[in-house]
């Protein structure tokens, strides 16, 4: 298949071997030095949101959720927007770690790491909105069934309980799925470092990983079945995400193809995350040999692909509300578009249905400073999307006498503010202190470009001459192979 | 390269991974243990009050009524705790100089009332009366624990939720003779050995405190009073029944 070779050559740049692939992705951790001012800066300004988040829980804790926005009739506003936003934003992770692994993906390798560290955080960040909506955050766990002295279960029946089962289980799935991945990782740091506290917790993370191939094997199964747990949660966390609005039976909500349609959003919006973070971290950290153009460009590809799905699904959205013939849906339609909150309708056209059809120039998908922001234009366009879902159904039910309006208060925006905060500090902490790149599945990748013997095609081909990668590889198929 | 971990660490890291399954539970197992425990519930555990008031010997020695002090237990939702002058009805009387009595004689003097320690409270968005549980026929013991054996008096029962909802899904298991119902303590005084041998096995049991699952025949006289009474089984256990 000749297409297809070409591609994967590309998808590794420069006159690599195992030993530079190693020293590329470990020294960022090893050689603390490397971090300029623009991690300086992320990171303090990180810190600093996380302590805005952190006094408008202790003030939330104080006085209650009276203090956030939402009223009779909008029962939950921001809290629940942005609880569906961060999910959705974590989405990407899994589909790029999950689903790409079993399709064989090979594109996959650089940026699955990376992905999945951004699952775990966004999904932290997600978590906050609806426990502490609860009001009492410490009563969390009388959400889950446990034999209790008050006699009571959660109500299974309730799309709020499904939601608490799906996201803590997504959530530990995707946490194992990153760690196991880390592991040959944090072994190849441990065998580098010169520094002992790092040596020490790097070998206590790595747990006693040799690289031998009974490792090897073991590792490709466990990682190859958590793979296969993973791939139903991609579908299955924002299909009952949307079931949260989608089995109630407010206008607006009350459609079948909602689970489809919040799970194309969610990997849309979860790919707008991964370029807004790798465009710039990437050239920071001199990474673009391994997130190379193509990778870029076909991230670019999946996003317009994806928001051509919810573009879809707002034009069915619009024609079901017409076609039903029913007075509450067509209304809906009208307030949309032309009610109060017409502005936010008409920005999320404009987001996620007119801005993205530029990436079908590849001149655009190869401009990272357009593709950068248009990655911020369709961040928030998802967020109009989940706004205007929710603000126009509560403000205009069934009974006029009930409409209403909402807007948020200032506590809302600095929780909001703060989760973009905690997101960006775990972000950049995590880039600090664990190999952001897969080096070990980078070097597998290097060892099938080359070993097929395509000496020809590209740089790749100078590869051969490196020595072996360390200690941990030794085992590894692709660090045999070469002796052969 | 020098080893970074000894040998030993080789059982650390099993011994992690063991605790990694059982930490948790244990964990979850301790708690909900301490929690049901009564260093936690406090049943059985007599509290520090100002005058050492013993319901043993008024309830079983001088065979004193329930209502003679809690006099409003048919009638409102509170028992009522007796103020002072319930007491000084008798103590201005009997006993008129144990020091044991001095709270009570000053409470009297500056018309302060004591300040007994409460046992048995309900969570504050529970609301609950007792006049209603008393005129179905409710007996004290039933929630209270064998109180006319107390020599100090403790918490009888625990108090959780799941606890009022087994008796509010199936109350046929529990309601009794409304007219019957304080002549227990009489009976209780008369077989003052604790033998009570003139009482049928459940007042038996409610005497002392303890469990006891009603018959067949026991349980379809419930159901009656339950008619009777005019019951409604079915919403009983609805949350606004005391949630309101």
């Amino acid at each position: 298949m000749p297409p297809r070779e070409k591609l994967n050559d590309s998808l590794i740049l420069g006159e690599q071997s195992y030993k530079t692939i190693n020293d590329k992705i470990s020294n960022i951790v090893l050689n603390q030095n490397k971090h300029g001012i623009p991690w300086f800066i992320c990171f303090v300004v990180g810190f600093g949101l996380l302590q805005l988040l952190g006094l408008a829980i202790m003030w939330l804790l104080y006085r209650g959720i009276g203090i956030w926005g939402p009223n009779n009739p909008v029962m939950w506003g921001w809290d629940i927007i942005n609880f569906v936003w961060w999910i959705g934003i974590g989405h990407a992770g899994t589909l790029i770690s999950a689903i790409l692994l079993l399709l064989k993906q090979s594109w996959r390798n650089s940026i699955n790491r990376f992905a999945e560290a951004m699952t775990l955080f966004a999904v932290s960040c997600a978590g906050l909105y609806p426990l502490l909506h609860t009001g009492r955050p410490y009563l969390g766990y009388w959400m889950f069934p446990y034999p209790n002295i008050l006699g009571m279960s959660p109500q299974f029946r309730s799309p709020l309980l499904w939601d608490v089962f799906a996201i803590s289980t997504y959530a530990l799935v995707s946490l194992i799925f990153w760690f196991v991945g880390l592991v040959p990782d944090l072994a190849t740091i441990r065998d580098r470092s010169k520094n002992p506290f790092f040596r020490y917790l790097f070998g206590a993370l790595a747990m006693g990983w040799r690289g031998a191939t009974s490792h090897w094997y073991r590792y490709e199964s466990a990682y190859i079945i958590l793979a296969g747990l993973s791939t139903p949660l991609v579908l299955s966390v924002h299909s009952i995400v949307s079931l949260d609005f989608a089995v109630s039976n407010l206008p607006g909500w009350h459609v079948t193809i909602f689970p489809p349609y919040f799970v194309a959003g969610a990997v849309y919006a979860g790919f707008a995350m991964v370029l807004t973070l790798a465009i710039p971290v990437r050239s920071w950290y001199k990474l673009k040999d391994f997130i190379t153009m193509r990778h870029i460009d076909w991230m670019a590809k999946v996003m317009l692909a994806t928001g051509l799905i919810v573009f879809y699904g707002y034009l069915c959205e619009a024609f079901f509300s017409w076609y039903s013939g029913n007075i509450f849906e067509r209304d809906m339609l009208r307030f949309r578009a032309f009610g109060p909150y017409g502005w936010a309708y008409w920005s999320l056209i404009f987001c996620n249905g007119v801005a993205i059809q530029i990436l079908w120039f590849p001149k655009v998908r190869q401009n990272l400073v357009v593709l950068f922001l248009l990655s911020q234009i369709v961040s928030v366009g998802m967020w109009l999307e989940r706004f205007v879902i929710i603000s126009v159904s509560l403000t205009r039910d069934f009974l006029p006498s009930s409409w209403g309006y909402y807007t948020p208060t200032m506590w809302d925006i600095m929780m909001f503010v703060g989760t973009i905060g905690q997101f960006t500090f775990l972000m950049f902490g995590f880039i600090r202190v664990l190999p952001m790149v897969n080096s070990f599945e980078m070097k597998e990748l290097l060892y099938r470009l080359k070993g097929r013997g395509h000496h020809g095609h590209g740089h790749v081909a100078h590869a051969t001459a490196g020595a072996h990668g360390d200690d941990s590889t030794a085992g590894h198929p692709a660090a045999e192979g070469e002796e052969n | 390269m020098a080893q970074i971990f000894h040998s030993g660490f080789n059982t650390l890291a099993k011994l992690s991974l063991v605790l990694v399954v059982v930490g948790p539970v244990a964990i979850i197992c301790t708690a909900s243990a301490i929690s049901r425990s009564p260093h936690n519930t406090k049943v059985g555990a007599p509290q520090d009050q100002p005058i050492p008031f013993s319901h043993e010997h008024h309830v079983n020695e001088l065979g004193i009524d329930c209502r003679y002090c809690h006099s409003n237990v048919e009638k409102s939702a509170h028992a009522t705790v007796p103020p002072t002058e319930t007491c000084m009805s008798c103590h201005s009387q009997i006993w008129t100089n144990s020091p044991l009595l001095e709270p009570l004689r000053e409470s009297y003097r500056t018309n302060t009332p004591l300040k007994w320690t409460q046992l048995n409270k309900v969570p504050e968005f529970v609301y609950f009366n007792h006049s209603i549980h008393v005129n179905r026929g409710l007996n004290c013991n039933i929630c209270h624990g064998p109180v006319q054996q107390m020599q100090l008096a403790y918490k009888g029962k625990a108090f959780f939720m799941i606890w009022c909802l087994n008796c509010h899904r199936e109350p046929e298991k529990y309601v009794n003779d409304r007219e019957k119902l304080f002549q227990l303590y009489e009976k209780g005084q008369k077989g003052a050995d604790k033998d009570y041998g003139n009482v049928t096995p459940e007042e038996r049991a409610l005497l002392n405190g303890e469990e006891y699952q009603r018959s067949p025949e026991e349980l379809e006289r419930g159901k009656q009073l339950l008619e009777k009474y005019g019951v409604k089984k079915k919403q009983l256990a609805d949350c606004w029944i005391c949630h309101r």
